[in-house]
């Protein structure tokens, strides 16, 4: 059976982006039809469809707005838009390409959970879609299908488009709240959960952009055709982000049936030429590497999640034999210590050691024991603060020890990096700067 | 009551602080235009909450003069009802948010994984060779900032160097950098590649 996209369709088609395209291809059909149900309706629709977050958790989106307290008023839907998970560029796609689809699932999320403004927190670096996202906005206003009396139905729906401004931490939930709120994109304590005090304190559900544009398709097709897309629990179209050593590095649809392997040989067209397969960070770069022999598995939550990583994002970031696995965690670890806001002490003071120690090593200086250090101070990390971040900065020291600590090793004996690339700097690595 | 006999109790005005940690800078006030855009962008947050616009507000403010400054601060926390200080804590956090001069284009170079994998190692080498400056540093014609930058988000176009918080060039190479200062000092932003999901420019 081949596979027709649902998401990406039509993103390689000139003035895709447009409304008047998106109307002659389904568009706002789906609202039409949920502003003809009942709201919890529609929550029992999305329960049914078994729909997981595409943002990196992979929590059930329907349970996720059951538990938003309808009792209280008002309610937001926050749109996560801040995309900033290393290897990851679907939302960007979505957003350039079909920004209507985005505008109609934040309205049905609207809808559905009684809120009455969905903002979508875009990163500011993608300024450029956020443009084109503004100009269609004003045009869905125009025509009725956003603000005041949406498609006639008498009930508004506002969508605000919020500008970020450089910081990777503002795409965990909570720090996009209090982003959103005009302060420092730092996580709040976990409960109260945002579905209960949210932004401005209100009910809220933080969705990402790849979720909310799933919603379409679902209203109009039914649950069961969305749950029958892909294995059991991991249903729906996805989307796959394939980058680093690969012919053909790209956003790819496909079901999560596929498996990792397909995406990266089948879709992606392999390795570069002459070179062979290394390793693989399957979901963004905060999960877990696989090995070549672990990449036969359906790219869906739960089989990547038995194979030993996560999902994630579906960032897949491709590393062939010339790269050295000490500079992939000393270049994540940089990444780590200079987005870590700060608030939690093991991820602030920890992601910088564990760069400094992995930057030690790579310039040769290190000692052998290092390597224990590398793996205690990242168990001290992980599991110790209030956000996701801690374990996510901790992955990229602990999973390269894991499996490569040969290559640690060597770096050590031989007190210099045993796998200099022609593709990076020339110079030696300098220390933190 | 008052902690002390001689501070005043005015809850309206107590812990408000005036404290700014950037430069002073030139007195500042934004343009007529600029304050009607900023009032648009308020009318988007509910009445009580302002200060969602504050990240607008500081675009609004490094558009106009290119960088932030504690005067600039001072200037939108009132519009805002915000201390100055609670400004100052915002603005140092963002990267986007330039807290000193920086050149007519700030070249912003992904650094991360994806792009560091294609050689971005090499273009930001090739960057600084060509303009005479280390990373974090402006070119003494005030033309060029070279800076490094996290994950841009388009990875399947590696090495991404984003101009001016805005303008996209893809696929960098280390041959390529020292056309592409060149162009630039001839062309500005035209002489970047844009972003390629854009297929109606092409």
């Amino acid at each position: 059976m081949t596979y027709e996209p649902v998401l990406t369709r039509y993103v390689r088609e000139p003035n895709s982006f447009t409304l008047d395209f998106f109307l002659k291809h389904q568009g706002y059909d789906g609202l039409k039809k949920a502003l003809a149900m009942q709201p919890n309706d529609v929550i029992e629709m999305v329960k049914a469809s078994g729909l997981r977050g595409r943002g990196g958790a992979g929590f059930p989106t329907g349970l996720k707005w059951q538990f938003v307290d309808k009792k209280i008023e008002p309610r937001y839907i926050a749109c996560n838009a801040d995309e900033s998970e290393p290897g990851t560029f679907k939302d960007h796609v979505l957003m350039e390409r079909n920004p209507h689809l985005l505008f109609e699932g934040c309205l049905i999320g609207c809808w559905a959970i009684g809120a009455k403004v969905a903002y979508i927190y875009i990163r500011g670096e993608f300024y450029h879609v956020q443009k084109i996202m503004e100009a269609e906005l004003a045009k869905a206003y125009a025509k009725g299908y956003a603000g005041k009396n949406v498609l006639g139905s008498g009930w508004d729906c506002d969508i605000v488009i919020h500008r970020g401004a450089g910081a990777y931490e503002a795409g965990e939930e909570t720090a996009l709240i209090e982003s959103l709120e005009g302060k420092r994109a730092q996580p709040r304590i976990k409960p109260p959960f945002p579905a209960v005090a949210g932004l401005y304190n209100k009910p809220t559900a933080v969705n990402n952009v790849e979720t909310l544009c799933n919603l379409p398709a679902i209203v109009i097709n039914g649950a069961k055709w969305f749950a029958d897309l892909g294995p059991e629990k991991n249903g729906g179209p996805k989307l796959f982000c394939v980058s680093g050593h690969v012919r053909k590095p790209g956003v790819y649809e496909a079901t999560m049936r596929t498996t990792l392997r397909e995406l990266i040989f089948d879709y992606a067209g392999g390795v570069r030429d002459g070179h062979q397969l290394k390793a693989v960070i399957p979901g963004g770069s905060s999960v877990p590497i696989l090995l070549p022999n672990q990449l036969d598995v359906p790219a869906s939550f739960d089989d990547v999640q038995k194979a030993g990583s996560m999902l994630g994002s579906a960032g897949i970031i491709v590393m062939d034999e010339t790269t050295c696995m000490v500079w992939v965690a000393r270049n994540l670890l940089y990444f780590y210590k200079h987005e870590s806001c700060g608030k939690c002490t093991p991820c602030r003071e920890g992601g910088d050691w564990l760069y400094k120690i992995l930057t030690r090593i790579e310039n040769g200086e290190g000692e052998m024991r290092d390597i224990d250090l590398l793996l205690s101070v990242g168990g001290n990390i992980a599991g110790k603060t209030l956000c996701a971040f801690g374990d996510a900065a901790a992955t990229p020291a602990l999973t390269t020890v894991k499996n490569f600590r040969g290559e640690f090793e060597a770096h050590i004996r031989e007190g210099r990096c045993t796998l200099p690339a022609d593709w990076r700097s020339s110079r030696a690595a300098v220390g933190a700067h | 009551m008052s902690f002390h006999p001689l501070m005043v109790y005015d809850p309206a005005h107590f812990q408000k602080s005036e404290r700014a940690t950037m430069d002073e800078g030139a007195a500042f006030a934004l343009t007529p235009d600029r304050r009607a855009k900023l009032d648009d962008l308020l009318t988007k947050y509910p009445a009580e909450r302002k200060r969602s616009a504050v990240l607008a507000a500081l675009y609004l403010v490094q558009e106009q003069q290119g960088y932030l400054t504690a005067s600039a601060l001072r200037h939108v926390a009132p519009i805002l009802d915000m201390t100055p200080a609670e400004v100052d804590d915002v603005a140092t956090y963002y990267v986007m948010f330039f807290r000193e001069k920086v050149g007519t284009y700030v070249l912003q170079v992904c650094r991360t994984l994806s792009c560091a994998l294609n050689g971005a190692e090499r273009v930001t080498e090739a960057l600084s060779e060509k303009l005479g400056i280390k990373v974090g540093e402006t070119d003494p014609s005030g033309m060029f900032t070279l800076l490094e930058f996290e994950c841009l988000g388009a990875c399947d176009r590696a090495p991404i160097v984003m101009v001016n918080n805005e303008h996209w060039h893809e696929k960098a190479t280390p041959e390529s950098c020292a056309k592409l200062v060149d162009d630039i000092k001839a062309r500005g932003a035209e002489a970047l590649s844009g972003c390629h999901l854009w297929v109606e420019k092409r």
